[in-house]
């Protein structure tokens, strides 16, 4: 193709974003487009997968039956989202392995959140009510997205999102109705996961390079701050509401534009912890490998008992 | 040796009376895994009353290359839609 062809093919691409037509896996796409989808459906999913660890690991301590099967539930939700997303990403041709590859290499990133410890049954509250409420927020951005595999994996996540969310602020409310202890479990929780659950919109807008092309393929609606704000305004009532403090002493509502004003992120903390020097960073990744290592010979069992049985029904025929 | 699972779409009918739809994608080395594996997937909460699976390999699509030959040409039927034809304001029932 020439280089004018191309041009041509771009701004026809570029038109049709605009007018809200999906691009859909087959369609011609500019290379650009593909890779950036690639990058960010993968480390999606990436971040379901890895994000089903801190929540799993409590699973077996969850305090009630009823507590227990919720948790379950979410976790295998997250498993599913996960899966959405990389058959999302494999429609514009990279494989499962390769992917898995990404990320167990660590070339691959997934969202930095999940290399925080969860220390207490109380972070199973903070995470459900922060984590997952900050993800809806992205979230819902996205079901308008331009790739079609990939809003439509969204629209499915967003539904099942809500439900994880209110469980998370039932275990909080519950806590915060207890003993003084209890009371002083969910305070912890909610100081270790509130500016991390911030940071999880991503970095400033002034910082954040990639904003502008992302707005224009429709990857993002809206930007990093704006969500956030969102996010904080939201969140914050709902902390009132149960007798918690959002631990930012900066934090004042701010009439003349109708949100809240906070305090200064660490934004170094978030790089330390996005180049892998967070809490948590070997212990997840180990985690993953273990279980793809470990589940490699499951895996090769599966695929030769199918072949054989193939051939026997093959056999059978003749 | 290692050979990876091969791929299947899923389709589902959320209900009887509608068509199975397309739903998505998964992993699974043979048709039967494919069903299970489809069911806990897409169907955690009442999606469906009946799953279909089949490899992906299967599927022919056509090219959106082509597009134009394809469905261009029933862009100018008009006269395959009943507002083509004129007949008179009084009739009723057509
Ligand atoms: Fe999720
Ligand atoms: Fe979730």
């Amino acid at each position: 193709m020439s280089e004018e062809q191309i041009k041509n093919l771009e701004e026809q691409f570029e038109a049709r974003i605009v007018r809200d037509d999906k691009i859909e896996p087959k369609d011609w796409m500019p290379e650009k487009y593909r890779q950036t989808h690639i990058r960010q459906i993968s480390q999606h999913a990436h971040s379901e997968i890895v994000g089903m660890l801190p929540e799993g690991n409590w699973i077996t301590r969850a305090p009630s039956l009823r507590r227990k099967v919720a948790l379950l539930a979410k976790v295998q939700d997250e498993g599913g989202h996960g899966l959405y997303l990389y058959s999302a990403a494999e429609t514009l041709g990279i494989s499962r392995d390769e992917m898995f590859e990404q990320l167990h290499s660590g070339k691959a990133k997934y969202s930095s959140i999940f290399n925080y410890p969860a220390l207490t049954w109380a972070d199973m509250g903070a995470i459900g009510w922060l984590v997952d409420g900050a993800a809806i927020i992205n979230q819902v951005a996205l079901c308008g997205t331009s790739y079609g595999p990939y809003a439509r994996a969204m629209v499915r996540i967003c539904k099942e999102e809500s439900f994880h969310q209110r469980q998370g602020y039932e275990i909080m409310l519950k806590l915060s109705e207890g003993a003084q202890e209890q009371k002083d479990m969910a305070q912890d929780a909610l100081n270790r996961f509130w500016w991390p659950s911030l940071m999880m919109f991503g970095p400033k807008d002034d910082e954040s390079p990639h904003t502008a092309q992302s707005m224009k393929w429709k990857l993002k609606r809206k930007t990093n701050d704006d969500l956030r704000q969102q996010f904080i305004d939201q969140t914050v009532p709902q902390a009132e509401l149960i007798g918690l403090t959002i631990p930012d002493p900066d934090l004042k509502w701010n009439e003349e534009k109708k949100g809240y004003d906070f305090g200064p992120i660490d934004w170094d903390e978030f790089w330390q912890v996005v180049k892998g020097h967070g809490p948590c960073n070997k212990e997840r990744m180990k985690a993953r490998v273990n279980a793809w290592e470990e589940g490699t010979w499951v895996r090769d069992a599966a695929m030769s008992y199918a072949e054989k049985q193939q051939k026997r029904k093959e056999k059978q025929a003749v | 040796m290692k050979k990876n699972w091969p791929l299947w779409e899923v389709f589902v009918r959320s209900k009887n009376g509608l068509e199975h739809r397309h739903f998505g994608s998964l992993h699974a080395v043979d048709a039967e895994m494919a069903l299970e594996n489809a069911r806990d997937v897409y169907t955690r909460r009442n999606e469906g009353v009946s799953i279909w699976v089949v490899e992906s390999k299967h599927i022919t699509a056509s090219n959106p290359e082509h597009n134009g030959e394809l469905f261009e040409p029933a862009q100018d039927k008009v006269y395959r839609h009943p507002t083509f034809y004129n007949l008179p304001d009084e009739i009723k029932h057509m």
